[in-house]
């Protein structure tokens, strides 16, 4: 079987460097928060802008007001 | 009251999502169109007219390529650069690569288009493109991982959304899969000799093409999931450690399951049941990822009975349950011994590509389309309900068909006398499974229609919108 002589150590090789990202990305903090990110993804609006308001972004708050001008956004 | 988010004057890349999103509804349509045309030869076989083009042996790798890559390969690249761009808060990395992925996908599905029905095939199972086609496949897909990962690498959040790891994970192992199957010693501009001989061809074949069914056709829908679920559903993941757990469990499980489709043949004994016991441990996270899935609607149930978007998303998962059983189930040897070769093998595989790709996509889609067009919803929230049910009636009546006919054939290929004989010929077997062909005709085309109403409401909602790129919002830590 010598094509396992390729695929045994592909797997090896595939699992060790999984094995690398993951730990590597415990250490930055990736898996820290196990709440946070499955809200944020619910803070972001991307229903598109009804024709009366015009291209803002709508979340919870903010401490800055500023408007955007009314062409950002459209190509 | 909610107050506006400020923008960085910067618009996400839509433009290259608008294209891949409708090129998906249009290779969904054409492939099942081809797909119940050779279900129809199955039950007529008149119908390849005696033309050579239009045979069921070449129109099969046709249909195979058409949902998988065409359909399939198309809905993710189109929803990853969604996801990604949207839970990185940033735009695509190089842009005129992700418009090269577009336009060289679909390069690599007209070729298959043409070439298939010419015969130009390696003739090796969800490979059979010739090695030119290889070439630009190989290009394609390292474009798309550039694109990709630069986007998760220039992210304005700090966190990695765990869609975009299922993503990721598609993107890479995909490239390796296909890069090692699809060596082989061009002869020919149209033929080429694989690597491989004899059964250790076989081996490779099937790691390629059971990989291929746990990273293209799982983990990039998992992707897919894990957005859209959520947002459709306006809840939080029910247990987004669970999803953490669900996707590293799945990259360290899934890499030895594919000689579960050579049990009784030359491979030897030991690495059958490697197959078989790796396919077996795939139930556990499998079941955890379905069940979180589900369990995102806690809470909301109620919006099941109304959003029928909902209802291909939450559906999709139960069929991805169901399927994700019967797998591990039918790679036990006993089971296989009667499974394997039979229609069986066609229900199990449909229930999944039905029941779990298509609704899957089919509700991201429906979610995705109106965004990319500055609508609120499609255009017919009734034809969405429609298409729903159409679908699911055509699914079930798919896959019950083939469990019959599959269990027959099974049963009266293994039947001996008393005297050792075999009890039938593999005709009267034939003959006793052509009722279940002509309910899977009419399964396929309940499917097909629904796709069919999808390709309208998908035109009339592009009718009435127009492009829209949205704005990126400024991220503010205070809500990452």
């Amino acid at each position: 079987m010598e094509a396992l002589y390729l695929l045994i150590p592909l797997s090896v090789v595939a699992v060790f460097a999984a094995a690398w990202v993951f730990l590597r990305m415990s250490d930055s903090g990736q898996f820290e928060d196990m709440d946070g990110p499955a809200w944020s993804v619910l803070h972001d609006d991307d229903t598109p802008a009804a024709p009366d308001k015009p291209d803002t972004i709508q979340i919870d708050a903010t401490q800055d007001q500023k408007k955007p001008s009314k062409d950002n956004g459209h190509s | 009251m909610s107050l506006s988010k400020p923008l960085t004057g910067e618009t996400y890349n839509y433009k290259v999502i608008r294209q891949l999103t409708v090129m998906t509804v249009i290779w969904g349509f054409v492939g099942m169109l081809v797909g119940v045309w050779i279900a129809a030869q199955l039950a007529w076989p008149v119908l390849n007219f005696d033309i050579p083009w239009l045979t069921y042996s070449r129109l099969r790798p046709l249909h195979t390529n058409a949902v998988i890559f065409a359909f399939g390969g198309t809905a993710l690249m189109a929803t990853s650069f969604y996801v990604v761009q949207r839970t990185c808060q940033t735009t695509l990395f190089a842009p005129w690569l992700a418009s090269f992925t577009f336009w060289g996908w679909q390069a690599v599905i007209v070729s298959a288009v043409i070439t298939l029905p010419l015969g130009i095939t390696t003739s090796k199972e969800y490979a059979e493109l010739e090695w030119p086609i290889d070439l630009l496949i190989t290009a394609v897909w390292v474009a798309y991982a550039i694109v990709f990962f630069g986007t998760i690498a220039k992210r304005k959040t700090p966190h990695i959304y765990v869609a975009n790891w299922f993503y990721g994970a598609f993107i890479i192992t995909v490239a390796v899969l296909h890069i090692v199957n699809s060596a082989a010693l061009p002869v020919t501009w149209t033929k080429s000799y694989s690597a491989y001989a004899g059964v250790q061809d076989a081996m490779v074949q099937w790691w390629y093409g059971h990989n291929a069914v746990g990273f293209f056709l799982t983990a990039g829908f998992l992707g897919m999931m894990y957005y859209f679920i959520p947002k459709q559903a306006e809840r939080p993941i029910y247990s987004y450690r669970l999803s953490i757990v669900h996707f590293w469990a799945l990259i360290f499980t899934y890499m030895w399951a594919g000689p579960h489709h050579l049990h009784y043949t030359a491979l030897p004994d030991w690495a059958q049941s490697i197959g078989m016991i790796f396919s077996l441990i795939l139930l556990a996270p499998s079941w955890g990822g379905m069940i979180n899935g589900i369990m995102t609607l806690s809470g909301a149930w109620h919006k099941l009975r109304t959003d029928p978007i909902l209802k291909f998303l939450i559906v999709s998962l139960s069929f991805y349950g169901m399927s994700t059983f019967e797998g591990p189930m039918m790679s036990i040897k006993t089971v296989n011994a009667l499974s394997h070769y039979t229609d069986w093998t066609i229900g199990h595989v449909h229930s999944g590509a039905l029941g779990w790709v298509g609704f899957i996509t089919m509700g991201s889609v429906y979610y995705l389309l109106p965004r990319l067009f500055g609508r609120t919803e499609m255009h017919s929230v009734r034809a969405i309900e429609v298409h729903f049910w159409i679908a699911t009636i055509g699914v079930v009546l798919y896959i019950a068909a083939m469990w019959i006919s599959g269990v027959t054939q099974g049963l009266m290929w293994r039947a001996t006398n008393p005297d050792g004989t075999l009890t039938y010929a593999f005709i009267e077997s034939l003959k006793a499974t052509y009722p279940y062909y002509y309910i899977r005709v009419i399964g396929g085309v309940l499917y097909l229609g629904g796709m069919g109403i999808m390709l309208w409401n998908c035109l009339m909602t592009i009718r009435g919108g127009k492009a829209v790129d949205a704005p990126v919002p400024r991220f503010d830590p205070a809500h990452a």
